[in-house]
């Protein structure tokens, strides 16, 4: 871990100095053409300080997302509507009570397929080809319907959440639930444990690693999800809604800023899992 | 009420068969792994039918499946165009371009130690994020065409490939290397003859991550802005017009489209990796 910081801090440094050069170089055209407008001549220099500072750039340089973020994160007031916080809190209530929903149904999905034949036959195929379909495409029409039956605002975004996050739960799980050894199985038997107990005792503690690689997969689904589910409801609120305000708007910045709190939201929920991860498989002695 | 106690009826009906199947001692041959799923499948369309026929559903709420097949089948111009726009155009393209390049840079990233210790990192944090995000902004520099659609594509199914790429060309265990090595093989050889073959599987998995994701990309970002022909553009517009039935006839090409497309990958899989332990398996 300690040996990955060296090439990971070079990796994001040439990222930075890539996304300058890129940012010189998709504004410049704007900045010749202001010039020519003008009917005065730019330096080169002059052109390199402009497509710093644009209002609506093309690519916004590294410097300018920051201080959108700064001013939207830290300066306004979280209840403000134009916080990012305010934004981010309403994505991520919507993903986290869909990931919830999703990963609730999953697991119990599981255990009735790992319990019963015919289930297992009839229900897992359509569960692993359902994760060849783009689901996503569907969340523009649950929004609407459910708008149209009277429920609106945070369940429709959430019930999203939970069809994204349910499938790799439900995959993840069976095969959890199935991974413990013919000889520990045979080794309950001869204890006469009953399937209660085969379950409570075997099978639902190995399925854990497994179930936590799923909730990883999951809870960036889910946020893919809420962010998705928030733009055919017209950029109301949200990290979905900034970003479709933002290209109605031509608000390159704030694009840009609403792009990178959702990706600081989806690192942060799957850091977290990891760390809920190692701390859970640790005091089992799972972890390797 | 009939409708519903009928559809109620074939479920029940369709639940003991499918019992009786896996109970049975033919549960194991390819036709009852075929016959259980295809039944189950068959009587969530009746089910749907039934209780949005009994039920008096509006069709602005939920279309029966008849519905859809009927709209289907008269507006396969429409469909056929669309999905010409956005999976050929958009999403096969862009899979194809992200792809290889995802492909070539592993190659370079695996010749420098410095740059996969990097790389790998940033690559599997960036491949978790909410990539799809990056659509508006790519609409805007490309165009409203299919471009933006196949450069959202390529930057969704970039990192997921890189990254399982690059752990593949990792994956051709010691012993082999050491091999090489005592048959003094260049770099090169080693590449082509041991770490690329041993690299497969990986690289089919990320292929197949990127065969859903590319079809997802190309849909979404029709949302942010299209010209007036593409299946997310249809989805939206139908949407607003309340026409249902033409929603879920997309949906219905996209599953297909999806479905062929990782299944033809799939078996492009077998057909290459033949002689890893998990396609020896299925055969």
């Amino acid at each position: 871990m300690r040996q990955a910081v060296g090439p990971v801090l070079a990796v994001v440094a040439a990222i930075l100095v890539i996304w300058y050069f890129a940012a010189v170089w998709m504004n410049a055209a704007w900045t010749q053409q202001q010039a020519a407008r003008a009917g005065t001549t730019v330096t080169f220099s002059e052109i390199v300080t402009d497509t710093m500072q644009q209002a609506r750039p093309r690519l916004p340089a590294p410097h300018q997302v920051a201080v959108e973020l700064w001013n939207t994160v830290v300066m306004k007031k979280v209840t403000s509507k134009r916080s990012l916080v305010y934004h981010g809190w309403i994505t991520l209530s919507a993903t986290l009570l869909g990931f919830g929903i999703g990963t609730g149904l999953g697991i119990l999905l599981a255990v009735g397929i790992v319990h019963s034949r015919a289930m297992d036959m009839s229900v897992m195929p359509w569960a692993i080809a359902s994760q060849t379909i783009p689901i996503l495409a569907i969340a523009p029409m649950i929004i609407v319907v459910l708008n149209s039956i009277g429920i609106s605002g945070l369940l429709p975004k959430a019930i999203i959440s939970a069809y994204l996050s349910f499938f790799p739960v439900v995959v993840g799980m069976v095969a959890g639930l199935r991974s413990p050894e013919t000889a520990q199985f045979d080794l309950l038997k001869t204890y006469n444990a009953s399937r209660a107990q085969v379950f409570w005792r075997l099978r639902l503690p190995s399925s854990l690693p497994y179930l936590f690689t799923s909730l990883k997969i999951g809870i960036a689904a889910s946020l893919v999800g809420a962010i998705v589910g928030e733009l055919p409801t017209g950029a109301v609120a949200g990290l979905g809604a900034r970003l479709l305000a933002g290209s109605y708007y031509g608000q390159t910045v704030q694009i840009w800023s609403a792009l990178i709190g959702a990706a600081v939201l989806a690192g942060l929920m799957v850091g977290l899992v990891g760390v809920l991860q190692r701390v859970t498989l640790k005091r089992m002695g799972l972890s390797r | 009420m009939s409708w519903v106690a009928g559809a109620f009826g074939f479920w029940g009906l369709a639940w003991w068969i499918n019992l009786r199947i896996a109970a049975s001692r033919q549960a194991n041959t390819p036709a009852a792994r075929l016959a259980v799923p295809v039944i189950f499948g068959v009587t969530l369309l009746v089910l749907w039918e039934g209780l949005v026929r009994g039920l008096n559903v509006p069709g602005v709420i939920l279309p029966p499946p008849s519905a859809i097949a009927a709209r289907i089948a008269v507006s396969g111009p429409i469909l056929w165009a669309d999905f010409m726009q956005t999976f050929v155009k958009g999403a096969l393209s862009g899979y194809v371009i992200g792809c290889s390049a995802a492909f070539l840079t592993a190659l370079a990233v695996d010749r420098f130690d410095f740059l996969r210790r990097g790389l790998l990192p940033v690559g599997s944090f960036i491949a978790a994020l909410p990539i799809i995000g990056t659509a508006p902004i790519l609409v805007m520099w490309f165009g409203f065409d299919w471009h933006s659609k196949a450069a959202v594509v390529v930057v969704m199914v970039f990192f997921p490939m890189l990254i399982n790429t690059v752990e593949g060309l990792r994956s051709a265990d010691s012993m082999s290397r050491d091999l090489m090595r005592t048959y003094a093989a260049t770099p090169g050889q080693s590449l082509r003859k041991l770490r690329l073959p041993a690299a497969m599987p990986f690289v089919f998995n990320g292929l197949k991550i990127a065969t859903t994701l590319s079809l997802i990309g190309a849909i979404v970002a029709e949302f942010f802005g299209s010209p007036t022909v593409g299946m997310g553009f249809r989805i939206s517009t139908s949407v607003g017009q309340l026409a249902l039935d033409m929603v879920w006839a997309e949906i219905t090409v996209a599953a297909v489209a999806g479905s062929l497309f990782y299944g033809s990958i799939a078996l492009i899989e077998r057909a290459v990796t033949f002689w890893h332990p998990s396609q020896r398996a299925a055969n």
